[in-house]
């Protein structure tokens, strides 16, 4: 089973890497962006077949090492 | 005092911790690795030195927080067992649990590597006897991520109960502005843990133990801690 995880910063959090390619972007003259936040984007294979397990093992990952709850959210797509 | 310098995958300033330990102790530290799941016998003071432990993969320091041998550290700790972390190292305590907050990308998104200015907020703590308080001190810097951040309750608890180590300030003494490397919140470089036997900081005072290269600034800290225990 195929998985992806999205970590973000949480709103509020200070993202100058975003603020960067947000600026970059505009220096490009590629119009109407507003903002920009980066995150991080994790594919994840599993071996099992059950959804529900698959989301709740990768809960698990999410906050023992894949996001830094102080200031990233994740989201699991299963 | 015994010390321990635990070494991980990437760390880089092992041998010049171990050097500034040995000179203010009389007898080097104990090397260990990673994945070693215990702390030599006696141990009283454990280092994480800095570096690029795993490659700063994931987060800096997320991968090594998680190490075997941390779990013999948090329980070290939890003992009242001294702890110090530098640079990678403080990344790594915030990583594993060991002190709130988390370092993030310099605000300028520069890699800084300069001397630094550092203000000692207290020396009534087993790592700044050696200080006066309020004394300026210069050591360096050398990091990418160095920007501390933490919610709001978390800096006012830092704050009202006295845990801020050390603050970025010019060679007068005055605090932030341009002396600020990084954007770190209140111009924090280094925090303790609520026993205040655990001391994170970025900048590296293991590096100026020396007048050959550069000063002598970083060696009260080590003579502090050899004091001790």
């Amino acid at each position: 089973m195929k998985a992806r995880v999205v970590v973000t910063l949480k709103s509020g959090v200070l993202d100058p890497q975003g603020k960067a390619i947000e600026g970059a972007l505009k220096s490009l003259g590629v119009e109407g962006v507003a903002s920009v936040r980066q995150g991080k984007v994790f594919d994840v294979e599993l071996a099992g077949a059950d959804a529900s397990a698959a989301k709740a093992q990768l809960q698990a990952a999410c906050e023992k090492l894949l996001a830094n709850t102080v200031i990233e959210n994740y989201q699991i797509d299963v | 005092m015994k010390a321990a310098v635990v070494v991980f995958p990437g760390s880089n300033r092992e041998s010049d911790m171990a050097r500034a330990l040995t000179q203010a102790t009389g007898r080097p530290p104990s090397m260990l690795w990673h994945a070693d799941h215990e702390l030599p016998a006696g141990t009283d003071l454990v280092v994480l030195p800095g570096g690029f432990s795993y490659g700063d993969y994931l987060r800096c320091g997320a991968i090594a927080g998680r190490a075997a041998i941390m779990d013999a550290v948090r329980a070290h700790a939890a003992r009242g067992g001294l702890v110090l972390g530098v640079c990678n190292g403080f990344q790594i305590l915030c990583e594993s649990g060991l002190l709130p907050g988390v370092l993030m990308r310099n605000a300028n998104l520069r890699f800084v590597c300069r001397m630094q200015h550092l203000r000692v907020e207290r020396n009534d703590t087993a790592f700044t006897r050696h200080y006066a308080k309020g004394q300026t001190i210069e050591v360096c810097v050398a990091h990418g991520e160095g920007n501390y951040e933490a919610d709001d309750a978390t800096i006012d608890r830092l704050e009202g109960e006295g845990l801020v180590a050390f603050r970025y300030c010019d060679s007068a003494g005055n605090v932030g502005g341009d002396a600020n490397p990084n954007g770190s919140r209140n111009d924090i470089a280094g925090i303790y843990s609520n026993g205040r036997n655990v001391l994170g900081l970025m900048p590296h005072p293991e590096n100026l133990i020396d007048a050959l290269v550069g000063g002598t600034d970083g060696r009260g800290l080590f003579e502090s801690l050899a004091s001790a225990a």
